[in-house]
């Protein structure tokens, strides 16, 4: 540990580990050394310490440091107020406290109209009848006709191009982002960059997903990243993995690349902490489980890449929303302050409050394509349970709130715009004087990762540089790459509408190649 | 290129659309036509040795005259329980057997048996094991038609009976039908059974020239899949036929149950492996070619024809794909959008391979004499090398 860690991160850092299950078993390996013949009193610290690196303790340890590293933001300073540590810029968590108020009240509004209640216990037999069908909850779903979505990435677009700092004035009369919507002037990275952070994918160099299957001499390239790939995964390695993954992932290798990279492993505890949530479900009845369900229907149902996996979005969706794990993160990494409910007839009462969904999550319209590509890698619900909960609190949640995060679908945004200012400003000044924003259509992508825009195949794809380079700004590359793509029927265009009908099917594109032109070639 | 004259039979958008994109004219089929996208029951007339019919050298036409020696479901079992014996016969090691007497690379259809003529071999085999269960197809039908599950001998009686009582009128295609052990162990997706829809596009049958179309799909059952014996007659859960399915409530109409061959490749190989999957896709392959080499030899290779056949595929929970039939006229009507892509894209391929685009080229007859002997002899060694040959010569959308 360096200085670039504070002492209450390290500090913090121990007591999760103390209270995890490696620490115990970490123990109990070191007393079963303890008590070997062969160890000496007076040596015993160095070869305790050598035999727990040698049976491989040492990796599980650095995994386990790499991935709290990962997950948890290390310029958190506790002399600061909560606030301020959550995020630097006022008028954005304010704007962010104003969007969770408007989301609640229509919620709230939601259950009054349809008088239905935010949460609910279930009887003994409709608990025993939930538990028989749930390997198949798609078919007999409860009556979503009234429900419907609290919001939709539209309406969180507004959001963020009415948001802009009242204390700042600029230079120039147009402002800071010159032709875009996106007022707040966050510092995002230029195409140079980009480039020096996306180094490995440049075109001199061979990738997987896109190089492969094409002919011999690629058939042989697929065949030595399969090899290498393997000797990967054996040295089990978070960086390791993540470090191979950056030209791609084999699709053979890919689920197991993927929980090295995030760090799950599913032990016994996990199965137990699953089964305690899905015990959860059975329970209880909650509102958001009505938005998961009509969520999935109005999307992965009805999608030709998903349509097979709908019931296994419901064992992952329904769990999720009780999880408090992911709240516990959401309150320290995120500006999301969870929403509040009070107990029926003790309103205002702080002890008698409980958090509403109990993982602080509203789910918008399209949530469930977050998790419908993994289905694709896990056929076991449980793994492909923590593989979403990890993908989410380490990169999703940052696509749904406002921060001043370089990750945050805000800086995301912003660097689409000044990206496709930067690499196209003939098509920008194009779409924007016939009345249509470029962001107005690609919003929707980046918010939802392109799932469901891009074909299944190419989605993993995208997702394998999202964490190998641990980094969403890819996502802003290939919405420019795509503009770019489609420039030339993209300049005929007069109207919003033909230029949202030139970019309704990306489900041909491939990924790797768009990002590459965009990159690193000069126009 | 000059406009060829096409006559079609069937009034569908897909081939209407190709047809009219390469500016071709429509005749009708009792005109010259240079290409006929006929029906099957067409195709026996003309064929038929009362018409007479002698096609000429610019006339191609989409089936081969006795294509039921493999696309109905009896004809195509017996041909290829003959290919078999033929093999082992010659020694060749495609044949062999494992220790329990099985097929170890020929064992791809699942035992079956035709009523009424086998029904006795049938009864024999029931009683070694008589807890399995059988699926009943009508031999000359399609679309899931007349097609029921058993796994009581009661349930056959009438077979039986019929089969005695009427010793000396041979039953047409109408009234057999085949028996086959049930597949009840499928691979399952999401719960759910499916089998494979792929096309195999022939233009010769000696030496055979196969080509597989990548785009094939999975259908899906809409409702979860159930071994209970109780469930049987629930069609829903057994038969993936889109024109069953399409009844069932839970049909959606925007994917149709359809799922692509290259989403289940993803799949399988994300979840089981590289080696696992490309296995599959192996044997699929494979028994792609043995089912065509197996009637091979009975086929009337004419050479204005060629023919697009629907392979239907069941996959058990062990990975091993079984040959379920092959369709002669597999459906070219689009339930979905992409289906109505993917399905002109077939027919466009399947055009471009049997009359390429471009001047027709010029007659040369010594590199004529010589392709020929070179396509033989390419056709020899490839079946001293398992047929690889065949697999070779596909093009590239034609993998």
């Amino acid at each position: 540990m360096n200085e670039k860690y504070s002492e209450t991160y390290q500090i913090e850092l121990f007591k999760q580990l103390k209270a995890s299950k490696l620490y115990s078993d970490l123990f109990n390996a070191a007393q079963e050394e303890v008590n070997k013949p062969s160890v000496k009193l007076s040596d015993l610290r160095r070869t305790v310490q050598s035999a727990l690196k040698d049976s491989g303790w040492d990796r599980k340890l650095r995994n386990a440091v790499y991935k709290h590293i990962q997950n948890n933001t290390t310029d958190v300073n506790p002399k600061y107020p909560v606030e301020y540590n959550k995020e630097r810029l006022g008028y954005v968590l304010k704007a962010q406290q104003a969007w969770e108020k408007k989301i609640l009240k229509s919620l709230n509004s939601m259950c009054t109209e349809l008088s239905i209640p935010l949460a609910r216990k279930r009887t003994e037999r409709e608990q025993k009848d939930l538990n028989q069908r749930w390997f198949e909850l798609g078919a007999e779903g409860p009556d979503l006709s009234a429900i419907r979505p609290v919001y939709a990435p539209k309406d969180f677009l507004e959001v963020i191009i009415g948001l802009s700092n009242t204390n700042y004035r600029s230079k120039t009369e147009s402002g800071f982002n010159l032709w875009g919507i996106v007022q707040p002037p966050l510092s995002v990275k230029s195409m140079d960059e980009l480039r020096f952070q996306y180094n490995e994918m440049s075109i001199n160099q061979c990738q997987s997903g896109m190089d492969d299957g094409q002919d011999l001499s690629m058939e042989l390239f697929d065949l030595d990243r399969y090899k290498l790939g393997k000797k990967v995964i054996g040295v089990n390695h978070g960086p390791l993995a993540s470090e191979f993954t950056k030209k791609g992932s084999a699709v053979g290798l890919r689920s197991e690349l993927w929980c090295q990279m995030l760090g799950v492993q599913v032990d016994d505890v996990a199965v137990l902490y699953y089964e305690q949530l899905k015990t959860n479900v059975l329970q209880h009845e909650l509102l958001v489980d009505n938005l998961l369900y009509k969520d999935v229907k109005l999307t992965a149902t009805n999608d030709d890449h998903y349509f097979v996996f709908e019931d296994f979005l419901y064992q992952v969706l329904l769990p999720f929303s009780r999880d408090v794990t992911v709240l516990n993160h959401l309150m320290n990494n995120s500006t999301i302050t969870p929403a509040k409910s009070y107990i029926r007839g003790r309103m205002g009462l702080e002890d008698s409050a409980v958090y509403y969904p109990p993982n602080g999550v509203i789910p918008f319209h399209g949530f469930a394509m977050y998790v419908s590509p993994l289905c694709y890698l896990y056929k076991e619900p449980i793994k492909l349970y923590y593989v979403f909960r990890e993908f989410f609190m380490r990169y999703f949640f940052r696509l749904h709130c406002l921060s001043s995060h370089p990750q945050g679908i805000l800086s995301l945004s912003l660097l689409f715009e000044t990206l496709l200012q930067d690499r196209e400003p003939e098509l920008f000044f194009h779409l924007k004087s016939v009345g249509c924003q470029p962001l107005k259509i690609s919003f929707k992508w980046l918010m939802r990762a392109f799932s469901g825009f891009l074909a299944s195949d190419q989605v993993l794809v995208l997702w394998d540089r999202i964490l190998a380079y641990n980094s969403l700004e890819i996502l802003s590359v290939l919405a420019v790459a795509i503009f770019s793509f489609r420039k030339t029927n993209l300049m005929k265009v007069q109207t919003f509408n033909a230029a949202e009908g030139v970019l309704a099917d990306l489900t041909t594109l491939q990924v790797v190649p768009l990002i590459q032109l965009t990159l690193f070639c000069k126009t | 290129m000059a406009k060829l004259r096409y006559a079609c039979d069937q009034d569908k958008s897909v081939l209407m659309n190709n047809f009219e994109a390469r500016g071709w004219i429509q005749v009708s089929p009792e005109d010259d036509f240079n290409f006929y996208w006929a029906n099957v029951q067409n195709i026996r007339n003309i064929f038929s040795i009362e018409a007479g019919y002698r096609l000429s050298d610019d006339q191609f036409i989409n089936h081969f005259p006795n294509h039921m020696e493999l696309t109905r479901k009896d004809l195509m079992v017996k041909n290829i329980k003959r290919y078999r014996k033929e093999l082992e016969k010659e020694g060749n090691p495609l044949a062999e057997k494992d220790e329990n007497g099985r097929y170890i690379h020929l064992d791809f259809i699942p035992q079956t048996f035709m009523l009424p003529s086998d029904y006795n071999l049938f009864v024999e085999e029931f009683r070694k094991n008589p807890n399995t269960t059988y699926i009943m197809k009508p031999c000359g039908k399609a679309r899931g038609i007349g097609i029921f599950l058993v796994n009581k001998l009661s349930q056959l009686k009438k077979w039986s009976r019929d089969g005695k009582t009427s010793v000396f009128t041979p039953p047409t295609a109408k009234e057999t039908y085949v028996i086959a052990k049930y597949i009840d162990n499928p691979l399952l997706i999401g719960g759910k059974k499916f089998d494979l829809r792929l096309y195999v596009l022939v233009t010769s049958f000696k030496p055979l020239k196969c080509y597989m179309y990548k785009l094939g799909f999975c259908r899906f059952c809409t409702v979860k899949y159930n071994a209970n014996i109780n469930e049987l007659d629930n069609m829903f859960v057994h038969l993936t036929n889109v024109s069953i399915q399409k009844q069932g409530d839970e049909y959606n109409s925007i994917h149709g149950g359809k799922w692509t061959v290259q989403n289940l490749r993803l799949f399988l190989e994300s979840t089981r492996g590289k080696e696992v999957s490309d296995k599959l896709f192996d044997e699929i392959d494979w028994l792609t070619v043995h089912s065509l080499k197996a009637v091979s030899g009975c086929i009337s290779n004419d050479r204005h024809c060629f023919e697009c056949y629907g392979y239907d595929i069941i996959i058990d929970d062990n990975l091993k794909p079984w040959l379920i039939e092959v369709n002669a006229s597999p459906s070219l009507s689009a339930t979905t959008s992409s289906d109505r892509i993917m399905k002109y894209k077939l027919i466009s391929d399947v055009i471009n391979l049997v009359i390429p685009p471009g001047e027709p080229p010029e007659y040369d007859e010594e590199l004529a004499t010589s392709d020929a002997l070179s396509q033989e002899m390419k056709s020899r060694m490839g079946a001293a090398a398992g047929f690889r040959g065949a697999r070779d010569r596909r093009t590239s959308t034609w993998k």
